[in-house]
């Protein structure tokens, strides 16, 4: 398969004020790949996905999505975002919820009940769609967050800690259904600070105070620093002796 | 011990939050001196233009406290209907004729006082004074306290309902993320503002309807124009603090914030809307007035309903108004460039 880049950043620097929150970062997202970004809170994580989706804009160095460089109003369809917090209208039903969100991005009449469906199905909260937002749980509003960001079948899915309070179970099952998502050809980009969710994206990029201390595949990670666990190889790229 | 825990929890928080803790001074002082401002103005002086008066009694008018001009008939008529002056006193064959402006039933009875006091002392032999002849240009001499300042106040609560409920919903967009969810999507920024300014527009045009419709005819405030021309001013007002509202919210952090807003944006309003006679305060402070849409929208509002006018006497006032929404709605696509460049 032809490695097509999806995603790309070019020596990528955010400074707030004086606080430098991210410093030269160059990476990239191929098509049909999960790349996670692993790190712990405040790294800077939230700060790179949001300039990658196109609301946050680099103080330095470029951000390219589909070789556009970012903010381009252009390319927002074709970006799926889900934010850290669930972002929910709690007074509405979650179909009026989706409903809103699709027409945000121009799907309608049975292409948009069919996305709907389609979307509901994957988070597993079909039986819940008339209810109204406020009345669902913690992991519920998650999950629905999540299929807002699917709707519009966008090309790169940009996910800020999806399956934070979402039980194991269901975690499993909607981390087959990113597998599914990317061999379709949507590269995914997820950030995580849950290691053992680290081991099932294809590529890492381990993130440390604003800087990315490594980037490869787990299992190269692992291999390079003679670790057994994708914890350990963060450990030893941070440089902490474990 | 846990009460005093709480105590200084509680004063901690206020330090953190330095803006709460500075309004709750200031705010109150801020209130109060202008109502000083207002309140303290030297007394007021009856503005009143004389035709064919003797000039012995404009003396004795000026000595009362009047501010008195002399006028032709028709300069009078013209001065009283553009609220140059307060009322006109005139001698039809030695019979003093009084036509009052009338908007305002509190001015009148001053008027009214001083001319009694004025005749009396022409004859005092009489003992009576010679019974005078009124008219008035606007309403009548049964016009309630209410009937003046009932269009000031619907005018007013549409106003303030309208930029909390429009801030608060705007704030909460952004502190809920969902503002982040929209400014993801291809939506651009003055679609938003248009979004909201339309979707409000429909539930504050049914708020408007409903408040006039109320006062007007269950409460039977006094409607002498046209009850069109009071739901378009209204309307245009509420859009004014529906602009202000979603504007302001980008300077507030939270719902205690937006609230903060209330002392320094509405309530000072209410001092220029007409409540208050500004005839004797500062000329600064009057200036200040013409910033405050309610203003406008509060003049517009008695002109049709007390003085019975048209589209041009209160044109004016509608174009300030549209135009005050529409620089605010500028500003507001602008002041979203804080959260997406683009």
């Amino acid at each position: 398969m032809a490695m097509e880049q999806c995603v790309r950043l070019e020596n990528v620097g955010r400074r707030f004020g004086n606080t430098e929150v991210l410093k030269e970062i160059t990476m990239s997202v191929q098509r049909s790949e999960i790349f996670g970004l692993l790190g712990p809170s405040g790294a800077g994580k939230t700060t790179l996905v949001k300039m990658i989706a196109g609301i946050d804009t680099a103080t330095s160095g470029q951000v390219y999505v589909l070789d556009q460089k970012m903010p381009k109003l252009g390319m927002f369809s074709k970006i799926g975002y889900m934010a850290q917090s669930d972002a929910l209208y709690m007074e509405l039903t979650a179909q009026e919820n989706l409903q809103f969100f699709a027409s945000l991005y121009g799907l309608r009449g049975s292409k948009m009940r069919q996305r709907i469906e389609a979307v509901m199905d994957i988070v597993g909260l079909s039986s819940f769609l008339k209810k109204q937002v406020s009345t669902y749980s913690g992991g519920m509003k998650r999950r629905l967050s999540l299929a807002i960001a699917l709707l519009h079948e966008p090309e790169i899915l940009i996910l800020d800690e999806p399956t934070v309070g979402i039980d194991p179970v269901l975690r499993q099952s909607i981390w087959k259904e990113f597998e599914q998502l990317s061999q379709s050809g949507t590269a995914i980009l997820v950030t995580t600070h849950v290691m053992d969710e680290a081991d099932k994206c294809h590529r890492l990029g381990m993130i440390r105070g604003g800087k990315l201390i490594a980037t490869g595949t787990p299992e190269a990670l692992k291999q390079e620093t003679g670790s057994e666990t994708i914890e350990q190889a963060f450990l030893h790229f941070g440089g902490v002796q474990a | 011990m846990r009460v005093r825990a709480l105590v200084i929890r509680i004063l901690k928080q206020f330090f953190h939050d330095k803006r709460t803790l500075a309004l709750m001074i200031v705010a109150p002082m801020i209130i109060l001196w202008m109502m000083s401002l207002v309140f303290n103005g030297s007394t007021y002086e009856p503005k009143i233009g004389t035709v064919n008066v003797p000039t012995e009694l404009n003396q004795k008018l000026k000595d009362q406290g009047a501010i008195v001009t002399v006028y032709d008939a028709n300069a009078a008529e013209q001065a009283l209907w553009d609220e140059k002056i307060d009322a006109i006193i005139r001698f039809d064959n030695g019979a003093p004729q009084v036509k009052l402006e009338g908007s305002d039933p509190s001015k009148n009875k001053m008027i009214l006082l001083l001319l009694q006091k004025v005749m009396q002392q022409q004859n005092p032999a009489a003992g009576q004074a010679p019974a005078l002849n009124i008219t008035y240009l606007h309403g009548s001499e049964n016009m309630a306290s209410f009937d003046n300042f009932g269009p000031v106040l619907i005018g007013f609560f549409s106003f303030f309902f309208v930029f909390l409920i429009s801030g608060v919903s705007f704030l909460r967009e952004r502190t809920g993320g969902t503002l982040e969810r929209l400014l993801a999507s291809p939506l651009r920024r003055w679609e938003i503002v248009i979004g909201y300014v339309l979707g409000y527009g429909i539930f504050t045009m049914f708020q408007a309807s409903l408040i006039a419709w109320f006062a007007i005819h269950i409460l039977g405030i006094m409607m002498a124009g046209s009850f069109w021309y009071v739901l378009l001013i209204t309307l245009l007002l509420s859009m004014t603090a529906l602009t202000l509202g979603t504007f302001l919210s980008s300077f507030a952090n939270n719902e205690l914030q937006m609230f903060q807003f209330i002392p320094l944006v509405v309530v000072p309003q209410v001092f220029f809307s007409g409540l208050f006679s500004l005839d004797n305060v500062a000329d600064w402070l009057r200036w200040l007035g013409k910033i405050a849409p309610l203003s406008y929208g509060a003049d517009a509002l008695r002109d049709v309903m007390i003085r019975g006018k048209g589209w041009s006497d209160i044109a004016f006032n509608v174009y300030v108004l549209i135009g005050i929404s529409v620089a605010i709605i500028i500003a507001n696509v602008f002041a979203l460039r804080k959260h997406r460049k683009i």
